[in-house]
């Protein structure tokens, strides 16, 4: 006996995907959900303040502390809501109605008059978002800024800064975060499609004993395990372009590099996931536990673990280490380079090696799993 | 007393089913552990380690304190000296550096004749949000620079911004996302525990035994929502654990109306989950359905974003998303200590969410017992 035979791979191969287009899931969550997840990451996750909701308290009534109020309340990324009592405010904040406030305080009109003496304003941001507090604090000294020295030309002084900094994006220019984190969340997305569809499928046959009944016949392990994973292959490979395709012409973000790259690239992950789930579903034999496991495996460290919001370099060294066994890793990184800078082989190339490498250890690992079952 | 035995032998059996194999138990527990061990830790948008190129064309002492600035500040672990401009392009296209700067040769020359020196700075647009967090540690470094160059020189500044964190003064990424793990991991192991029972149950044919004996609808329901409230108030303590201990996260509120929120979430949970099994014939759709839920729940639940960045018609789509409210009801309670007003303006929609689901999920059983 051979360990390979076309004919009976090509046989198999068949029958899975008559099994695929007769089970109304397995299309469902290859061509609905990842268009469904696509437009939820796209309109859902936006790291971009629109607009900040701050509350303000005057408690100078000068001239000065109503020109800075105008400042504050003509800037295009603030909401700015008037307080009478501190109390209220304080309590908006508590309830998340607002996040964080400004207080002008008393004497503030008088001291900036005084020379030599530096007036207060009180900046307060709701630390329990940690991100949105950096907006709150880096946009009202920006508008605080702009004030001083809109102040300083109108009143004829000099107020200068002696050093300004230019910034200028690359890849990116408009800085939008949906640029990035669309070509991300479709690396999670396929991640958890991957992983869905063999998990489910394998766990089902060994669940129905129907896998009992593949193994007693002659087929090989290798015919088999190719069997599972060609079909599904296919079927993956069709989703990605897919969400590829949503994203650049119904969410409109750039894509600047080759199909090519996204193929060979995405081919690689789209084993390590299949793989996984394929692990997944010869290590429980049963549907509930494999479901929950490959939710676990695969979903949450794709979202957590990949770089795709969160970044890696950000992470303590032990994390970095866990990082480099997930196979979205690599796929995020390569997808940001082939959506907004486009083909450039000498980023991709370690990916797709590290790629490689993680098809070899998942569907390594099933193998060695599947042939413990057959004893 | 007939009506309490018998949903206690129901209960009983569905935690026998739940527990009796290894791999079910390890399900329970491994998933808590493995994320309150992994995910608190990774889960920053803080920018650490980051590495900034620097082409310094000047031999002024101005852009050398400047640069000792940047370099002490700890924002940034490695500067990259380079030499010229194709260099600098090559640190941020090849990602080696998050952000370049390039002082011009005239920048000295600038600053002594009292004019404005500029300094470009290239931020790496693939990473936009990391990118320009690490911008603004540079403009703070540079601003400090500033103010001590002013006061060297006796100027004074006419007015200055005091800002405070409040509840977590030093922005603690852990602080914020260990509350809302407490709501996300709870989800899961809610949810499947009911969405996928019922489903198993009558690809097995117990289903229809249970649905044959003298248990009534409403009865096996409640047999199906206590496993589902027991499962989520033991994950969710394994990490309120976690959180006070492990990771110090100090615990403002009362304890009490934590739990008391936390049953009325996992009874919208289990409505929900059993509402999709009450929908679905075999195991695998009651996956898809729990898993079509969770996801958008989870995503939009102001865990990975925050709500109010959405456009305004799927913020108020979120209010029939569970984990939104409950997300936001653990983290006011955690770390704001949160006013029984304020939890049960939130509890008030998990009541509604609930309500309607385990309603729905009952009409569906009754009709498929009738």
């Amino acid at each position: 006996m051979t360990w390979l035979s076309w004919r009976r791979l090509r046989a198999l191969c068949w029958k899975e995907t008559l099994q695929i287009f007769r089970d109304p899931s397995s299309i469902l969550i290859a061509f609905f959900m990842p268009v469904l997840m696509l437009f939820i990451f796209g309109f859902g996750i936006n790291l971009d303040f629109s607009r900040l909701r701050i509350g303000l308290r005057m408690e100078d009534g000068g001239a000065e502390a109503a020109a800075f109020a105008a400042a504050l309340n003509g800037s295009p990324w603030l909401e700015v809501h008037s307080y009478d009592s501190r109390e209220a405010m304080e309590r908006a904040v508590v309830d998340s109605r607002i996040r964080g406030f400004v207080v002008i305080p008393e004497d503030f009109s008088r001291k900036m008059k005084q020379p030599g003496e530096t007036a207060p304003v009180q900046l307060v941001a709701d630390g329990s978002e940690p991100n949105i507090a950096q907006f709150v604090r880096s946009t009202v000294n920006g508008v605080w800024q702009t004030w001083q020295m809109q102040r300083a030309e109108d009143r004829g002084e000099e107020m200068k800064r002696e050093i300004s900094l230019e910034p200028r994006f690359w890849f990116n220019p408009s800085a939008e975060s949906r640029n990035f984190i669309i070509p991300g969340s479709i690396t999670v997305i396929m991640t958890v499609i991957g992983a869905l569809l063999t998990s489910l499928v394998v766990a089902r046959e060994w669940e129905r004993g129907t896998m009992e009944a593949l193994l007693a016949s002659p087929v090989t392990r290798t015919e088999l395990l190719l069997s599972k994973i060609l079909p599904y292959y296919g079927l993956g490979m069709v989703s990605l372009l897919l969400c590829v395709a949503v994203a650049h012409w119904v969410l409109r973000v750039p894509f600047r590099g080759s199909v090519t790259a996204l193929w060979v690239t995405g081919s690689f992950f789209l084993l390590s996931v299949l793989g996984i789930g394929l692990a997944i579903s010869s290590g429980m034999r049963n549907q509930f536990n494999a479901a929950q496991a490959a939710l676990n495996a695969a979903f949450m460290p794709a979202v957590m673990l990949s770089g795709f919001i969160y970044e890696i370099s950000s992470m303590p060294l032990f994390l970095r280490g866990v990082t480099h066994l997930i196979p979205a890793r690599y796929f995020v990184s390569s997808m940001q380079t082939i959506f907004q800078a486009g083909t450039i082989w000498r980023l991709l190339l370690p990916d797709i090696l590290m790629l490689m490498g993680t098809t070899v250890v998942f569907i390594g690992l099933t193998a060695k799993l599947t042939r413990r079952r057959m004893e | 007393m007939n009506f309490l035995s018998r949903i206690h032998s129901l209960v009983l059996k569905e935690f026998q089913s739940l527990l009796s194999t290894k791999s079910g138990r390890m399900l329970l527990i491994m998933p808590v552990i493995l994320q309150t061990a992994l995910f608190p830790l990774a889960a920053t948008l803080e920018v650490r380690n980051a590495s900034l190129a620097v082409f310094n064309e000047d031999r002024g002492r101005a852009s050398v304190e400047m640069m000792q600035r940047f370099a002490a500040s700890g924002a940034f672990s490695r500067i990259i000296p380079v030499w010229s401009g194709n260099e600098l392009e090559e640190s941020v296209g090849t990602r080696e550096a998050l952000l370049a700067v390039h002082i011009p040769a005239d920048f000295s020359r600038r600053i002594a004749a009292r004019e404005n020196s500029p300094v470009q700075v290239i931020l790496d647009g693939r990473r936009s949000n990391s990118s320009q967090i690490a911008y603004s540690y540079l403009q703070s470094v540079l601003d400090g620079y500033l103010k001590d160059r002013a006061s060297a020189a006796g100027r004074v500044v006419p007015s200055e911004i005091i800002a405070r964190n409040w509840f977590v003064p030093n922005l603690e990424y852990t602080h914020f996302i260990l509350p809302s793990l407490v709501a996300v991991i709870t989800t899961i192991g809610a949810l499947m525990v009911t969405a996928l029972s019922v489903a198993r149950e009558r690809e097995q044919g117990t289903f229809e035994q249970l649905l044959v004996s003298p248990l009534s609808p409403e009865m096996i329901m409640i047999g199906k929502t206590v496993p589902a409230l027991a499962v989520g108030f033991f994950q969710a303590t394994l990490i309120v654990l976690a959180a006070v201990f492990l990771y110090h996260v100090p615990f403002q509120g009362r304890l009490a109306l934590l739990y008391g929120a936390m049953f009325f979430y996992s009874l919208a949970l289990a409505g929900v989950g059993l509402f999709i099994s009450a929908v679905s014939k075999t195991q695998q759709q009651a996956f898809l359905g729990a898993f079509v839920f969770i996801m958008p729940a989870i995503l939009l639940s102001g865990y990975t974003a925050p709500v109010e960045n959405m456009p305004v018609w799927l913020q108020h789509l979120t209010w029939v998303n569970p984990v939104r409210h409950f997300v936001e009801i653990v983290k006011g309670v955690f770390l704001k200590d949160a006013s029984i007003g304020r939890v049960l303006s939130l509890v008030l929609p998990l009541i509604v969410i609930g309500a309607g689901t385990l309603t729905a999920a009952a009409l569906m059983f009754r009709r498929k017992a009738a």
